[in-house]
């Protein structure tokens, strides 16, 4: 038998506090135990990056995640990523350039965006492609989606 | 998923102890990029994973000109990648870890985890091999060293014993007029696992127009990735120019020991293995005269 584990974290800022099976990867804690379903599960096996987080800034899979690995460790996930003044660059230019279908995979897309224009905000479209590699879309193609991040960097920049 | 527990080792000493006592049970958690994958499919079985990621020596990384590069097992692939002194050190090191998996996966995977998952397609481990690095393991009976053409002794199955773990890899630094490059073949251009790869370093004279050493390893084309000693060797004392290279790639070829998969085929293993071994002995060669 084992035993559930008490973990310590911080989740989109805020100090959150959980019990989880040891064997309950993150992003099962995050749908069923923390109620953020933002975060998708596409294919559990690290190949669609539908469950992307930010793991202490780290761009990760959290289905390849244990749940109790976090503890003492940040978290954001698409949750955190809209500031307090409304939607980011980032998630209104998925919008102006129609850039989801069934929407699935767009927050794994949205995190990944965020944490590539964190480190890089000027990039070219190779960039954007090789960055967005280990996410899949069944639905929109990938075009439009990297014409929204090209776009939000943009955005971004103007309002620097 | 199935059930099992997670501790975080307290020491090396504690996750030695740990998985002495598990009879086989336990495993080695670094990113989980393998392992989880590997226990939610049911493909392994575990009473309990033990992390290694907060002990101190797992997560070194720290490269000096004289003394060489030390690398944590489970320092994740990104750190090694970022660091640019490293990257300029070992660039077919740095070619080689950036191969693995997509921005996500390399922000967990580990050396580490890719040595002991042995895969014979690991992206990492013919780079290794040609880069003469050593694995560094802690055991119920102390430290052991062991180069790391001989850790993978079968597809999953690595020389550990009972008990033991791999803390670090140390690579040499690299010799005067040295370079180094791993090349690897899949059908698209990221995200997917080798159907061969293909590692050459080459140390040259002052002038750049001999070999004085070589060394060239292969993945995908055997149980294990494979250290190609003979071809290296053929090198030593040898002009640069074409036709030694071509005869290189010829023994690469020739103990290349493919099987037909889902893929590729043996045939078309076998003729990628010269191929890429070339054309890793030309990149290699450009950088050592570069540098
Ligand atoms: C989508 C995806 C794409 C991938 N692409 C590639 C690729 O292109 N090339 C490639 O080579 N691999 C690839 N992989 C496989 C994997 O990411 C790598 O093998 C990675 O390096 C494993 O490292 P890890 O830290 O995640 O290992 P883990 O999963 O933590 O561990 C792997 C195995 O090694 C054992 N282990 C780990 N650390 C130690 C230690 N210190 N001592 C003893 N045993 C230990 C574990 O118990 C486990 O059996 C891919 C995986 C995924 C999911
Ligand atoms: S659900 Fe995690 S990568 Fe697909
Ligand atoms: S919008 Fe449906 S999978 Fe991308």
């Amino acid at each position: 038998m084992t035993s559930r584990v008490r973990v310590e974290a911080q989740i989109n800022g805020d100090p959150v506090e959980f019990l989880c099976e040891p064997y309950q990867s993150l992003l099962e804690v995050l749908r069923d135990v923390l109620g953020l379903t933002g975060t998708k599960e596409g294919c559990s096996n690290g190949n669609c990056g539908a469950c992307n987080v930010l793991l202490d800034g780290v761009l990760v899979n959290s289905c390849l995640v244990l749940a109790p690995e976090v503890h003492g460790h940040e978290v954001t996930t698409i949750e955190g990523i809209a500031g307090s003044d409304g939607l980011h660059p980032i998630q209104r230019a998925f919008l102006d350039h129609a850039a989801l279908q069934c929407g699935i995979c767009t927050p794994g897309f949205i995190v990944a965006a965020r944490a590539l224009l964190d480190r890089t905000p000027h990039p070219t479209e190779q960039q954007v492609r090789h960055w967005l590699a280990g996410n899949l879309c069944r639905c929109t193609g990938y075009d439009k989606i990297v014409r929204a991040v090209l776009a939000a960097a943009d955005t971004m920049e103007t309002a620097r | 998923m199935q059930a099992f527990d997670y501790v975080r080792a307290a020491s090396v000493e504690d996750a030695v102890a740990r998985l002495a006592a598990s009879g086989g049970q336990a495993y080695v958690l670094s990113g989980g990029t393998d392992l989880i994958v590997q226990l939610r499919e049911g493909r392994r079985s575990a009473r309990v994973v033990v992390d290694v990621k907060g002990l101190p020596e797992f997560g070194d990384l720290s490269y000096d000109p004289d003394m060489g590069l030390l690398i944590g097992a489970a320092t994740p692939c990104w750190r090694i990648a970022a660091d640019a002194a490293i990257a300029s050190a070992f660039p077919g090191l740095v070619e080689a870890i950036s191969l693995i998996g997509g921005v996500q996966i390399q922000g967990r995977a580990s050396i580490g985890g890719n040595l002991c998952n042995a895969s014979p397609a690991a992206d990492s481990i013919p780079a290794l091999i040609v880069h003469a690095a050593v694995c560094e393991i802690a055991g119920p009976s102390g430290r052991r060293s062991l180069p790391v053409e001989e850790f993978c002794i079968a597809p999953g199955r690595t020389a550990l014993q009972p008990g033991e773990l791999l803390v670090r890899v140390f690579v040499p630094p690299p010799a005067q007029h040295s370079g180094a490059a791993y090349l690897r073949f899949i059908p698209r251009n990221e995200m997917d696992i080798a159907v061969v790869g293909a590692g050459a370093a080459v140390t040259l004279d002052s002038h750049g127009e001999r070999f004085v050493a070589a060394r060239i390893a292969l993945g995908a084309v055997a149980p294990t990735p494979l250290y190609v000693a003979e071809a290296g060797a053929a090198l030593a004392g040898q002009p640069v120019s074409p036709d030694t290279i071509a005869e290189a790639a010829r023994l690469a070829r020739e103990a290349a020991r493919p099987i037909d998969d889902l893929r590729g085929t043996a045939a078309q293993r076998r003729h990628l293995s010269g191929v890429l071994v070339r054309r890793a002995l030309e990149r290699a060669v450009e950088r050592a005269r570069a540098r």
